[in-house]
């Protein structure tokens, strides 16, 4: 009964947050269009939760492009199909790696900074100091870091698509002599634009849309404490990493069913 | 002054970035350009059976891609498989008496549509039908006539 109880509370915890998370992010929407005309902020937040990343993203991009050209090499080699190499690799970079990888990466290294930031500001009042002069803080801090997250990871993820394929590229054709043609050629007939290129770009701006919101509310809510801030940073990756393996799966339902 | 001009110009350097790997992803990796929906003609051609041909599969001639494979359809009267396929415009003066048939490529591979030439003086154009097919080879088929040939020589 007890536990019946606690089940109870845990799922009305989880609804309540849920419907905030909403309701912050309409308060969000609502404000996009002013925000915009300061283009010079978010400008700013691009730099240092996009650009920023880029050494990150591109490293872990390279090297996992290469364990699938190495991985795909050694199983395709059993069935003398190596010459689809190109195909595997693009295809699980473009289709799944590419987006979910780099969303991980970036609630990692820029989702959990932004959590921080805006915690500490809570924590330190700046934000009550913002409401008291009559500047929205959702307007002024929240947007323009949410926008840049959200314009930050469909780029990064198509930076570590392409980086990743050159990583399969060079282990596939340079290392283990898969020839070049046919890495490409097959490649281009089994890629398509539309339902891979296109398909993973629109779940690395999902993806980007939800890690972005997920690291603003965590730290817009967090605890005014040292605690409640690391805290609410652990929790940006928490989630973060379940929603993204979550509409990972929902969108590959939707998507490739039957492609 | 001069950090925030440092910050907005990495800030644009990684948003070119982005969309040049984008581009890059686009053209190189996607056989997009190469037969797009307006370029080529559509020809189509009926199979009694099309096995596992797909949309979007090639269509070659002596090997060399030719076009694609746009829409597989059925057609209620006759109970044959009808294919359209179009074919890049560089290629416009193909026999009108052609062959199409289905091929695998490999011993698992995936079916395409290999063109054979005939001897007419007149091409094919938009909207013409490909007279002469041959179906893809049903590997069950096969075997099933492997082994009644084989039962019936047995018998004898």
């Amino acid at each position: 009964m007890r536990l019946l109880r606690e089940m109870y509370y845990i799922l009305l915890d989880f609804l309540q947050s849920m419907g905030a998370c909403w309701l912050f992010l309409l308060r969000i929407l609502r404000c996009i269009p002013g925000a915009l005309l300061r283009w010079r902020i978010i400008w700013q937040q691009i730099y240092s939760v996009g650009a920023m990343s880029l050494v990150l993203i591109m490293m872990s991009g390279l090297f996992v492009g290469m364990v699938l050209g190495l991985q795909g090499f050694n199983t395709l080699s059993k069935f003398a199909a190596t010459t689809a190499l190109g195909t595997l690799v693009a295809l699980s970079l473009l289709r799944e790696l590419g987006p979910v990888v780099t969303a991980l990466l970036f609630s990692g290294r820029a989702g959990t900074a932004l959590t921080s930031e805006i915690g500490l500001m809570r924590a330190t009042e700046q934000i009550a100091g913002m409401e008291m002069m009559a500047v929205d803080p959702i307007r002024r801090i929240v947007v323009p870091r949410f926008l840049a997250g959200a314009i930050s990871v469909p780029l990064l993820t198509m930076i570590f698509s392409a980086v990743g394929l050159l990583g399969g590229y060079l282990v596939g054709v340079s290392l283990m002599g898969v020839d070049p043609g046919a890495f490409w050629s097959q490649m281009r007939t089994n890629v398509d634009l539309w339902d891979d290129v296109i398909n993973g770009l629109i779940k690395s701006v999902v993806f980007g849309g939800a890690c972005s919101l997920l690291a603003v509310y965590e730290g817009y809510y967090s605890h005014p404490t040292a605690e409640g801030v690391s805290r609410a940073t652990t929790r940006t990756v928490v989630n973060s990493a379940l929603a993204v393996l979550v509409l990972d799966y929902l969108l590959t339902a939707l998507m490739f069913h039957g492609v | 002054m001069r950090q925030t001009r440092t910050i907005e110009i990495s800030t644009g350097f990684f948003i070119i970035l982005g969309f040049a790997a984008l581009f890059f992803l686009a053209t190189e990796t996607t056989n997009i350009g190469a037969y797009g929906d307006s370029g080529g003609y559509v020809v189509t051609a009926s199979f009694t059976n099309v096995g596992g041909l797909k949309v979007r599969a090639p269509v070659t001639m002596a090997g060399v891609d030719v076009g694609r494979v746009t829409a597989i359809r059925l057609n209620p009267q006759t109970f044959n498989a009808v294919v359209s396929m179009r074919i890049s415009n560089t290629y416009n003066e193909i026999p009108d008496d052609s062959t199409a048939s289905i091929l695998t490529s490999g011993l698992l591979g995936e079916q395409y549509i290999g063109l054979s030439a005939g001897g007419s003086e007149k091409f094919l154009k938009n909207d013409s039908k490909i007279q002469y097919t041959q179906s893809a080879l049903i590997l069950e088929n096969l075997i099933g006539q492997f082994l009644s040939s084989k039962a019936s020589s047995g018998s004898k």
